[in-house]
């Protein structure tokens, strides 16, 4: 019987399920070996009944507390999707404020009609079997995960920073121009897709396992430059992982 | 006949983002009868502030992923107009091609996944692989090669990499104008199948009589990008001059935010857009519009999906104009820049405020940014498409229901249901709304 599979969305832009829309035609064999059971972005049908859930976007109130606790008593398999689910991503920004600060900077007296909280990646309130990082996601490495979720084996995210698939694409280092990049404590995977393409690393997969460790962090000290600095000014995707950091450092 | 109707649509699907559903109507008189928005609030212009203009594009373009090139582009002009940038001739002609793109693949994910099920009876594309396999497979490839073309002018469509404040960090070589080329042409072909099949649909006749509003110019293109804003009850004003004419306001009913213009409501998007602006239309569109019998001064919002349609026709031949433009004139490379944070200081900053208003897909968006001397964000606004037309949405919803009250349940459910996709609304983006939860 083919693995039903729903996918769920949190606070998100929804980005990472289009990439799945994205695939074309391909999207037909992916159908092939699961059934979609739950896809409300394209889909009326409601499936209650699934086994591999990919939750797409973050935590960001009680309702979603709920909700993904409900989700992961079904599932046998979770699959965060994203940079929202796996590290609060963009989303987490907003930690960086206070809560009733930053809610009635956006709705002044209105505010107090929600229900909001810091933002969490999805791991914060639920176990997470399987990482799917990238804001967007890379649709090969999804297919990736997938296949790995389908044979039930782990699936590793690669120990190296963007700087080693950057090295090898052969683009010019943008220290080398200048400018700041996430590339030597972001996590490898996504082929230095934004390197490739004349911008900078803004660090979307999240840090590398022990970015202070990592051998990365050598490109950092070519230039003269403090990885602390380098988080602090381009702190967009890391603010979860930072809290995390620190309480490990903390117990 | 007195009548007693209760729908609540729960996480109505088939639309970005999360809404609800609720009408109650009890011996024929309608005592609610609401879009409720149920998305999280995710703060985008709160966090904003106290970051850099040169990062505001790669943070707002994640308001939403259908609508990023959309939202990149009026954050860039918001950005340039507020340090006083001029864009080059060559990146105002590739980031109208880019937004043409996705205007393109919005429609077509719009027409054949969300809209389409309902007119031929089914939940969604699922069933349709197997009754209509041509068909979704079209779908899926138009959606695929708007993906190409995206990735070819920005690195990719879910989130566009390489348009920077000041221009772009890449630019197509000449092979890939080549192949963009032939791209569109293929296109043609799948676009002139999909005008066909919609003759073949029947949407619901239903008539409301509102103001439409989009960006009017005396230019003679169709415009998506420059411009004043305009409505078709005869008002024109600089869009610096946005908040002055457009009110938010909360109702009681609901406390999410809506907006007005001269009237109690106005729809923006394709119909808005071709209400307006029809003359304009290129040829091509023009004969998908009678073919399609879209009549200028059209008021059922249903018929939005055949307006998105004529646009998407539109969007292909004006794509083939530029990539042709390009490929004589010869894609000047050394306009390519690497900018970054701006750090070294490349591009001249300064205090001031700026607007960006651009058509995106499902109608104008505003972004409005109001910068330091280190062109730090020191307040952010964006009025988000969806968040204009919800008011309109109720207000059809209002005089739709007491219209279609013989009808079983199920279809007054589904005609709402219809009647709200077919605005393709936004949820996810509309940074403005308000969680709120109804007493039943
Ligand atoms: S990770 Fe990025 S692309 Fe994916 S849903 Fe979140 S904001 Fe959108
Ligand atoms: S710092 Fe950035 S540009 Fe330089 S090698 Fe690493 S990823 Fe590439
Ligand atoms: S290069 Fe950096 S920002 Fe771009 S996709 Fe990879 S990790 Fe994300």
């Amino acid at each position: 019987m083919k693995p039903k599979v729903a996918f769920f969305d949190f606070a998100c832009c929804e980005g990472c399920q289009l990439q799945v829309a994205n695939f074309g035609e391909e999207l037909l064999d992916i159908l092939e070996v699961v059934d979609v059971v739950n896809f409300r972005e394209v889909m009326s049908e409601n499936g209650e009944d699934y086994d591999i859930a990919i939750i797409e976007g973050s935590i960001t109130n009680q309702h979603a507390v709920e909700r993904i606790k409900k989700i992961r008593e079904k599932a046998k398999i979770v699959i965060a999707y994203g940079a929202c689910a796996c590290t609060g991503g963009i989303n987490a920004m907003k930690n960086n404020f206070e809560m009733p600060e930053i809610m009635h900077y956006v709705y002044k007296d209105d505010a107090k009609y929600f229900d909001t909280i810091p933002t969490k990646a999805v791991d914060q309130v639920v176990k997470v079997d399987y990482y799917v990082h990238g804001c967007p996601v890379y649709p090969k490495e999804f297919v990736d995960v997938l296949k790995c979720v389908l044979q039930g084996v782990e699936y590793k995210v690669p120990e190296k920073s963007v700087c080693t698939e950057c090295k090898l694409n052969e683009n010019e280092c943008m220290f080398d121009k200048g400018l700041t990049c996430m590339g030597p404590i972001t996590k490898a995977g996504c082929n230095s897709w934004c390197i490739n393409n004349g911008n900078i690393c803004f660090g979307c997969r999240g840090f590398v396992e022990n970015p202070a460790k990592n051998a990365a962090i050598e490109v950092l000290k070519d230039h003269g430059l403090n990885p602390e600095l380098i988080i602090k000014k381009i702190n967009m995707y890391n603010t979860v992982l930072d809290e995390k950091l620190k309480k490990k450092g903390e117990e | 006949m007195p009548k007693t109707v209760y729908v609540n649509v729960e996480y109505l699907t088939r639309v970005e983002g999360h809404g609800n559903i609720v009408v109650n109507v009890t011996d024929g008189n309608i005592e609610k009868c609401n879009l409720e928005i149920v998305e999280a609030p995710r703060l985008f212009e709160g966090m904003l502030r106290g970051r850099s203009i040169f990062e505001a594009q790669h943070i707002t373009s994640r308001i939403c992923g259908i609508c990023s090139c959309g939202h990149t582009l009026a954050s860039l002009q918001a950005a340039e107009d507020a340090i006083g940038f001029k864009q080059s001739a060559q990146t105002e002609k590739l980031r109208k091609l880019l937004l043409y793109q996705e205007i393109l693949d919005s429609h077509i994910l719009h027409i054949y996944l969300l809209a389409a099920p309902d007119l031929l009876g089914v939940k969604s594309f699922v069933p349709l692989i197997n009754s209509h396999n041509d068909v979704v497979r079209r779908a899926l490839r138009m959606k695929k090669e708007c993906n190409n073309m995206c990735e070819i002018i920005a690195g990719r469509h879910v989130h566009p990499i390489s348009t920077t404040v000041g221009g772009f960090t890449k630019l197509p070589k000449e092979s890939e104008l080549d192949r963009m080329r032939q791209i569109m042409e293929r296109m043609q072909e799948d676009m002139e199948a999909t005008v066909e099949l919609l003759t073949t649909l029947t949407f619901p006749s239903f008539e409301r009589d509102t103001e439409y509003v989009a960006i009017v110019n005396d230019e003679n293109e169709y415009p998506f990008l420059e411009g004043d804003v305009g409505s078709t009850d005869g008002v024109r004003f600089d869009k610096h001059e946005y908040k002055n004419y457009i009110n938010e306001f909360v109702v009681p009913h609901s406390t999410a935010k809506h907006t007005k213009l001269s009237r109690d409501s106005y729809m923006v998007g394709a119909l808005a857009r071709y209400n307006l602006n029809h003359e304009k239309l290129n040829s091509e569109a023009k004969k998908a519009a009678l073919k399609l019998k879209l009549e200028p001064g059209t008021k059922n919002p249903y018929l939005n999906t055949v307006a998105q349609a004529v646009e998407s026709v539109y969007c292909i031949e004006e794509s083939i104009k530029i990539i042709d433009e390009l490929k004589e004139t010869g894609v000047k490379h050394d306009e390519k820049i690497t900018v970054g944070l701006n750090e070294n200081k490349n591009i001249p900053v300064k205090a001031g405020r700026g607007i960006g208003a651009v058509e995106v897909p499902r109608g104008i968006l505003f972004h409005d940014y109001e910068i330091d001397a280190e062109g730090r964000i020191i307040n952010a606004n964006c009025m988000i498409p969806t968040n204009q037309n919800l008011n309109n949405i109720e207000r059809d919803m209002r005089k739709l229901v007491p219209e279609i009250l013989e009808k079983t349940e199920e279809e007054i459910t589904l005609f709402l249901e219809m009647l709200v996709r077919a605005y393709d609304p936004c949820i996810s983006c509309s940074t403005h709304f308000l969680n709120v939860k109804f007493v039943k």
